[in-house]
């Protein structure tokens, strides 16, 4: 590894790309270069450094520690021969702030145990010297040159490492199944279709440290005899995929992937693969049918693809998570990994917390840690001040869990039994501002659009549901609909093919067992008690604090407030169309939503 | 069944369009497992995936000898399969929103209504000056910044109602 004076990290967040990032890199290293420190500056991408919006693009130098915030091109030329020629320090460009955050990640939080994420933001995801330098790949020269895959496959069943995919299926259990099959050649495959709304912690790993995955993967491969692996990474993510690439084609530099690994008679590649936007792409046979060329159709199981995926071949098919976990493992030993959790919950798992709370972003914790841990102490408690209401975990098909859910220990048993679920590790907060019937008729939105229509089930019952929340939303409910909804939610997880279909319902299950009364509101009194459904509230200007200002008056689209200058304004409650703008303009809170 | 749309008229397009799908199948090669990665090529090159397309795609697809097998109507089903495959004309720019959770509890209700005001456009249209088309996407997993919405390649944040029209006024 070449050593350098001094090494810039330029932030190259999705925001800092579209600001320009690119072009400062390209600037700088253009400007080192002909300033003759191309050897001793070295300049690096690294993750957010601090808020994009008003700081981007910007870029941390070090030793020093300093940062430089709303770069332009044109500021270059003086910034290096100040910084980097003279070791002059340029206050002008220096962020005002001297706070450095990472919102998505940060320092760890309180309660915080970081296996997964440990390297995010540490190492350049370009480098796998830098990977290297941090252990890396060191797990993968044991598990070659001085274990079975047997053996592998004991130490990781001994960890009790499960599939961070949602299901939590033991991961070991599932090598060996794929390992026992009697047909060649086999395949691996990665599920970097991460597209719950709401979870990013996949995106976040692949492209920070995507040679975790690779390594894990690598390693997977050896104890189940794979040839050729494939990561399904959805388009969605581009920086993802680019980071892959790079470290792929490293790795293969390196003579971790391709023939005869570290000179032993084991080979194994590796290759992207990049969906095209549909969500049911999460489904492991959907998946494999989306990796051929075709729709990402699911099909129902068996034969699971362990013994008929890939090609009509044996594949084993895990999440981005579990594949990182697993070098970590061989080097630290089962018996570490094991030590952290719950009884049948081994480890740490990662979480992206997004809604209304304080710091929302991606963390990793133990499993066991309790649901109010995770929201006050590690999240910051609820924004505004406000009070809890409702977290909806394991995104679309997961559950709504309320008050009495929050000392729970946070496991895949624990929450399943609460009528939620793991999933991938979405987790979303919501105030008491939230429409409980909104948010399930939200998400019957999603899973609906995103039903593949391949079994009638899930493609017309997410229809039928999404239609009685719409009708229950815009005032036109009526008593039996509550028992039409219990009866589609039984019938649809009964019937339906994959688990899209078979979890559809699971948000309206949750939110009519904990929110019933606010559906009975909306029914029998046609009213919204968090105010959110138009259909249901009306817009009243509050006679002691109108101030006849007029600015509600000028800004509303359909002229229906009235009232002369100085003089209490009125809303005719006919041309309202509930816009909300009025609410939104007045300066003295005098306009109240009834419902 | 899926049936051929006339061909486009413009000399001009037809063979751009005919660059564009060669160069793609050139890329990837010839195998089913490359028909979404060229068919995410010919989107992001041409804007859409025409008929005409899909019937210069499958011609070179189409190997029997090499047991690549495909018809017109199974790259359709890929096109019209998969959100990111449009099968329409779309506008110079597409201005995709954030349709997820994440992002309508943090502001996007609101958002939402204010885009389709500005543009004066529902999801799945484009304006008549065939300068935007508007379109939902599925979580972009940003959504630590929500409510996001995407405007051709860029990305934009914590997007508040009042700063749309300079936002869209970049894109002519």
């Amino acid at each position: 590894m070449a050593f350098y004076r001094s090494h810039v990290l330029v932030s190259v967040d999705p925001e800092c790309l579209a600001r320009g990032a690119h072009d400062i890199i390209d600037a700088l290293n253009d400007e080192l270069i002909a300033q003759g420190l191309i050897d001793e500056v070295q300049v690096l991408e690294t993750s957010r450094i601090g808020d994009p919006h008003r700081l981007g693009p910007d870029m941390l130098v070090y030793p020093e520690n300093v940062h430089y915030a709303n770069l332009t091109v044109d500021d270059i030329p003086y910034l290096v021969e100040e910084h980097f020629l003279k070791g002059r320090i340029v206050e002008k460009f220096r962020a005002q702030e001297k706070v450095i955050t990472d919102e998505e990640l940060g320092a760890p939080k309180p309660k915080e145990v970081r296996v997964v994420l440990r390297n995010c933001g540490k190492i350049d995801p370009h480098n796998i010297e830098e990977y290297i330098a941090e252990d890396g790949y060191q797990a993968l020269a044991k598990v070659i040159t001085e274990m079975t895959p047997e053996q592998v496959i004991e130490e990781v069943m001994k960890s009790g490492l499960r599939g961070r995919g949602g299901a939590g299926f033991p991961a070991a259990r599932k090598w060996q199944l794929c390992r026992q099959v009697q047909d060649n050649p086999k395949y691996l495959t990665c599920n970097a279709d991460e597209g719950d709304p709401g979870a990013f912690m996949n995106r976040r790993v692949l492209e920070s440290d995507p040679h975790s995955v690779i390594e894990g993967m690598i390693i997977a491969a050896y104890a189940i005899g794979a040839s050729m692996g494939y990561i399904y990474c959805r388009a969605e993510y581009p920086i993802a995929v680019q980071n892959l690439n790079i470290a792929i084609a490293q790795a293969r530099e390196f003579g971790f992937l391709g023939q005869n690994i570290f000179g032993t008679d084991f080979s194994f590649d590796l290759e992207v693969r990049m969906g095209a936007g549909a969500f049911v792409c999460g489904e492991e046979t959907a998946l494999i049918a989306s990796i051929e060329g075709k729709r990402g159709e699911p099909r129902p199981r068996p034969p699971f693809p362990a013994v008929k995926g890939v090609w009509g071949k044996p594949t084993n098919n895990n999440n981005v998570e579990t594949y990182a976990v697993v070098p970590q493992i061989i080097l630290k030993g089962a018996e570490w990994y094991a030590s952290m959790g719950t009884e049948k919950s081994k480890g740490t798992k990662t979480f992206a917390i997004a809604g209304d709370v304080v710091n929302t972003g991606l963390i990793e914790v133990p499993f066991g840690i309790t649901l109010r841990e995770v929201i006050y102490d590690v999240g910051g408690g609820i924004k505004d001040g406000k009070k809890f209401k409702a977290i909806q975990t394991g995104g679309p098909m997961g559950g709504c869990l309320v008050e009495e859910h929050l000392d729970l220990p946070v496991d895949y048993e624990a929450l399943t039994a609460a009528g939620s679920i793991m999933g991938s590790g979405g987790m979303i907060v919501m105030d008491e501002d939230t429409c409980m019937v909104d948010i399930a008729r939200f998400f019957m939105e999603f899973t609906q659009e995103e039903s593949c229509g391949k079994c009638t089930p899930c493609r017309v019952g997410t229809k039928h549901l999404l239609e009685i929340h719409e009708k229950i939303c815009a005032g036109k409910g009526e008593p039996a609909d509550l028992e039409r909804l219990d009866e589609l939610c039984v019938e649809i997880t009964r019937n339906s093919l994959c688990g899209l279909g078979q979890g559809a319902p699971n948000p309206v299950i949750s939110t009519l067992k904990y929110f019933r009364h606010e559906y009975e509101a909306h029914i029998y009194e046609k009213r919204c008690p968090a105010k959110v459904c138009r259909a249901l509230i009306r817009f009243e200007i509050q006679a002691p604090a109108c101030t006849g200002c007029t600015v509600c008056s000028r800004n509303c689209p359909v002229e229906a407030i009235s009232g002369e200058r100085r003089q209490v304004h009125v809303i005719d409650d006919e041309k309202c169309v509930r816009c909300g703008i009025c609410v939104q303009v007045c300066n003295f809170n005098a306009i109240e939503i009834l419902s | 069944m899926f049936k051929v749309a006339e061909v486009p008229s413009q000399a001009g397009q037809t063979k751009d369009l005919t660059r564009i799908v060669e160069a793609a199948v050139e890329k990837h090669g010839a195998h089913a497992d490359a028909f979404i990665p060229i068919l995410l090529e010919i989107n992001r090159d041409y804007g859409y995936i025409p008929a005409e397309a899909i019937r210069l795609a499958r011609k070179l697809l189409h190997q029997p000898e090499e047991h690549v097998l495909v018809s017109e109507g199974q790259l359709y089903g890929l096109a019209s399969f998969y959100h990111m495959l449009h099968t329409e004309k779309t506008g110079r720019h597409v201005v995709q929103f954030c349709e997820s959770a994440p992002c309508h509890v943090q502001g996007g209700r609101e958002l939402w209504k204010a885009i389709r005001q500005t543009l004066r456009l529902e999801a799945g249209e484009t304006d008549p000056e065939g300068r935007f088309t508007l379109k939902t996407v599925s979580c972009l997993g940003v959504c630590g910044v929500g409510p996001v919405m995407l405007v051709d390649d860029d990305l934009y944040a914590n997007v508040t109602p009042e700063q749309l029209t300079e936002i869209f006024g970049k894109y002519e």
